[in-house]
Parts: structure tokens; sequence; C-alpha cells
């Protein structure tokens, strides 16, 4: 069993390198910038700045879920009948909106620090206690993203006509149901677009986490930049990444926006 | 043809319903809970740590650094609202090389994480340091805060710009063509009548705008400028004090909170005629 997924992994690994937009044996360091700073290798700073690359792009890639479930059960309960249950969500929402971002994440990264120091401490184990980063910036973008999701999700859940939910009674779906067969794909069309700046909008807090010390590509850059003393090549290069997973990103929305409306042009 | 001789006694009220206890109550009342505990929680955490000398040492600080981010956001909104205006004007203009040049800004700054332009003008710029002394910029560009004014200038117009261009082409084509129709020159259509109407849709954004930028402006910590983040982190990397954090999260929320209610005033007032 364990050769089996170790051969998995390595094979998914071999796949992943062929097919490495950066380093692999058709990526575009790989072929262009051979012979200057940007190679791959030990003697440029290629790979460690596709590194970064992978680590900011599955760092947004693993916050959208939590934030997205999170946002959707905060706007189920914004709309609830339930004044406590609202006021508890529009407190949360109040805070994570009105912090700036960087302080979110330093507050979760050295307060969950001080929190597991206290806890480690009370089962009797004294030294230092480390936080990941990566843990750390999903906690807190997640945070915040789901705050702005439910407002989103929201406004969605407001433009759903009545009917609909009473048209799913009159067939005697149940809630859940209702919920799932009839409201999730109106709100998804309505609140695509939303979601897809929160998208973006996520993908540049992902640069904050680099202040915490994860390799992202702002710390990989930056680290080049310090040692290369190229500062503008490499802060442009960073950019540019971050370009281009916007531009992939508003492909891949303006894609989903055409699946989700496929229904709409049948019409 | 008989009549009651007697008034009926009052019947007390019916009883009132019991309000069934549902889940969504317990939810409620459990997620109050946790925030109860969390701010007594952090009420405690504060006056055991208290101390008469950190505040009497750090108070001023951090007003001084509520200062510095106030100026900054104010000075570069403004000078951002102005530079907006070309920029919105390339993006609506039939000129492809202007509007293309127009788009490109635009894409850039919204596309990139402010705190990369940040790096790239405050560490980037000293590749360039021969150039710019020869032009007697250097000693601009040498200071962090001068650069993150310049930074959010340019972000904050690339924002503005979109928000300008998004609330003119809101206005219907028929108020264009009502001017038209009274013999109103151009320019006078646009400021009386386009203008107006677009600025109530853009009043929004704009409040938006300004609490991103109050947020954002956080980031000029990192390079050095000691706005209240900056105060915050040299006071916490001094005393080791997490409730430092604490009391620059109050302040932030605070600052938002303010000019989101502030906002929300204008609008209503400035709207009121549309009330129906």
């Amino acid at each position: 069993m364990q050769a089996a997924f170790a051969a998995l992994s390595s094979i998914v690994s071999w796949v992943a390198s062929i097919i490495d937009p950066m380093c692999g044996p058709i990526g575009i360091f790989r072929l262009f910038a051979q012979d200057t700073l940007l190679a791959c290798g030990d003697t440029g700073w290629g790979d460690e700045i596709a590194h970064g690359f992978l680590i900011t792009a599955s760092l947004a890639i693993c916050t959208l879920p939590i934030g997205l479930i999170l946002g959707f059960f905060i706007a189920l309960a914004k709309q609830s009948e339930e004044k406590s249950l609202r006021l508890a969500t529009n407190i949360y929402t109040t805070i994570f909106r009105g912090l700036p971002e960087l302080l979110t994440l330093f507050i979760v990264y050295y307060g969950l620090q001080i929190v597991a120091q206290q806890m480690m401490a009370a089962m009797g184990y004294e030294g230092p206690v480390e936080i990941n980063a990566f843990v750390a910036g999903m906690i807190a973008l997640g945070v915040v993203f789901s705050a702005y999701c439910s407002e989103v999700l929201l406004s969605a859940f407001k433009a759903i006509p009545r009917g609909q939910y009473e048209a799913g009674d009159a067939l005697g779906l149940h809630r859940g149901k209702t919920m799932r067969l009839i409201i999730l794909p109106q709100l998804v069309r309505i609140a695509l677009p939303g979601l897809g700046n929160l998208w973006m909008a996520l993908l540049k807090d992902t640069a904050l986490v680099s202040v915490i010390g994860l390799p992202d590509i702002l710390r990989q850059t930056g680290i080049a930049a310090r040692v290369t003393k190229n500062a503008f090549e490499f802060f442009s290069i960073a950019c540019l990444l971050f370009l281009i997973l916007a531009m992939v990103s508003s492909l891949v929305f303006s894609a989903l926006e055409r699946w989700t409306k496929r229904a709409e042009g049948a019409r | 043809m008989s009549h009651a001789e007697t008034m009926l006694p009052a019947l007390p009220p019916p009883p009132e319903a019991m309000k069934r206890y549902t889940i969504s109550r317990l939810i409620g009342r459990a997620l109050l809970g946790v925030w109860l505990a969390v701010s007594v929680g952090i009420f405690l955490f504060i006056v055991d740590s208290w101390s008469p000398e950190k505040f009497a040492k750090y108070g001023p600080s951090f007003l001084s650094g509520l200062r510095v981010t106030l100026t900054l956001v104010a000075i570069s909104v403004i000078l951002g609202g102005i530079l907006s205006l070309p920029i919105a004007y390339g993006r609506m203009t039939k000129n492809k090389v202007l509007s293309w040049i127009a788009y490109c800004y635009v894409y850039f700054f919204r596309g990139t994480p402010l705190i990369t332009q940040l790096f790239l003008v405050y560490y980037g710029l000293g590749t360039f340091r021969p150039y710019l002394e020869a032009v007697g910029l250097w000693s601009l560009f040498k200071d962090a805060w001068f650069c993150a004014l310049f930074t959010f200038t340019l972000n904050t117009a690339a924002y503005q710009a979109e928000i300008l261009r998004g609330a003119i082409e809101s206005v219907p084509r028929g108020q264009h063509e009502g001017a038209a129709a009274l013999g109103l020159p151009k320019g006078v259509a646009f400021f009386k009548i386009i203008l107006p109407q677009a600025m109530i849709v853009a009043l929004r954004p704009y409040g938006n705008e300004i609490i991103l930028m109050i947020k954002g402006s956080a980031i000029v910590a990192i390079v050095t400028v000691f706005d209240l983040m900056g105060e915050t982190r040299r006071a916490f990397s001094r005393t080791y004090d997490f409730q430092m954090y604490l009391w620059a999260a109050v302040l932030y929320l605070i600052m938002v909170e303010i000019l989101r209610n502030l906002w929300a005033w204008i609008e209503t007032r400035l709207t009121r005629h549309l009330k129906r």
C-alpha cells in the first residue's frame, strides 16, 4: 500500500515537473532565461520564484473553500429571523471588514501562538511553539474572505424572489432540497461577478503573508532582490506573476459565468 | 326581543403563544456567548497586563501613528482623485492609443497587490539612483513616506478612474439626448446634467475606496513608515505585549466605522430628493 502511494506521488510530481510552466522542460525560465539571473537550478532564481508562485496559488486555492463555506453559512444566519443570530454575525462582519488584512494576519499569527503556547504550558510542555505561516495565512485570509463573501451572498439571496421558495414548497421539496435544487443554482449565477472580485482581492492579499515569513512570490523575489541588488527587475517579475494569476483567473471566471448562464441563452 | 342585561366580564388575554426554541436560536445564543466570552477574555487580558507606564510611553506614539495614517490617506486620495480625471478620460475616449494606455495603467494597478507596487517603488527605484540623482528626485524617493504616498496616489488613481468611468457610463443615454435636444453645448451638458447624476452613483464606491485605502495603508509599516501599524509593530517588538495589536485593531475599527456612518449620512442627505 505504501509503495503504491510512493509510486503515485512520484508519478504526480513527475507529471507536475513536466507541465511546470516555469522550470519544466518547456518552462519559460528554462527556455528564455537560461544564462540570466532567472535560470533554474543553483545558478539562478528561477526555481525559487517558481516555488513561490506555487505557494501563492495554493494558498489562495486552499483559502477559497473555507471562506466560501463560512461565508455561505454567515449569509444564511444574517437573513434568519432569529435576532441573536443576526447580531452575532453582524459583529463578525463588522470586525473583519473593518480591520486591515495585515493586522488580522498579525493578530491571528501572534494570537494563535500565544494561545497555543499557553495550552501547551497547561499540558506541561515548556518550549517554543511555532504556528505555521501557511495555516495562519489561511485562517486570517479565510476569515476576511468569509466576511466579504457573506455580504455578496446576502445580496444575492435577496435578489431571489420569494416565489422560488414557495414553488419549492408547492413541489413538496423539503428545505434542504429546495436550497440545493432551486436556490443554489440561481444564487451562484447572481453572486458570481461579486465572488470573482473577492477572489481577485484574495489573490492580492496573499502577498501579505510574505510578511510573516511564508516563502511566496513576494518573499522569494524580495530575497533575490536583496542578494543580487537587482530590486527593480525582481519586483517587476513579482508584479508580472500576479498579473498572470489575475489574467488566468479572469479567464476562468468568464468561462464559469458563461457556464452558469447556459440556460439563459437557450430561452 | 331579548337583550343582554349584563355585560360579559372581560376575558383575560389569550396565553402568549410559546415561542419554539429553534435550533437557530440555540446557535445564535451560543455565538453571542462566544463573542461575550471573547470580549470578556480580551478585557481581562488587558486588565491583567495593563500598566500605566506603557500607556504613557506608547499612547502618544499611537496617536502620532494615527496622524501619519490619516495624512497619508487624505493626501493620496485627493491627489489620486486629480490624477484619475485624465485616466478616466482616457478610458472613455475613442482614441485607440490613449484608451489602450489608460487600460494598461488601470489593469496593472488593479491586478497587482499594493504591497508589490510599494516594494517596486521603494526598493526597485533604488536601481535607478544615478538617473534620479541627475534629475534631483532622489532625495524624494529615498524617503519611505514619500514612496508610500507616490504608490498610493498611483494606485488609488487607477481605482478612482474606474469608479468615475462606471458612474459616468451609468447615466442613461436619454440624459445626453435630452441635453442635446435643449440645445445645451457639450460642456454645459456634462457639468450640469451628467456629472451631478454620476456623482451620486459614485458616492458609495468612493467611500469604499477611502476605507480600502485606510486599511491598505497598514502595509507602509513594512517599509519603515511609522503609521499606526508601524507604531504598533515597534511597540510590540519592544514589549512583546499582545495588547498593542488589540489597541491598533480598536483604533482602526473606530476609524472605519466613523467613516462608514459618515458616508451613510452623506448619502441619505444627498439622495433625499430621490426618496419616494
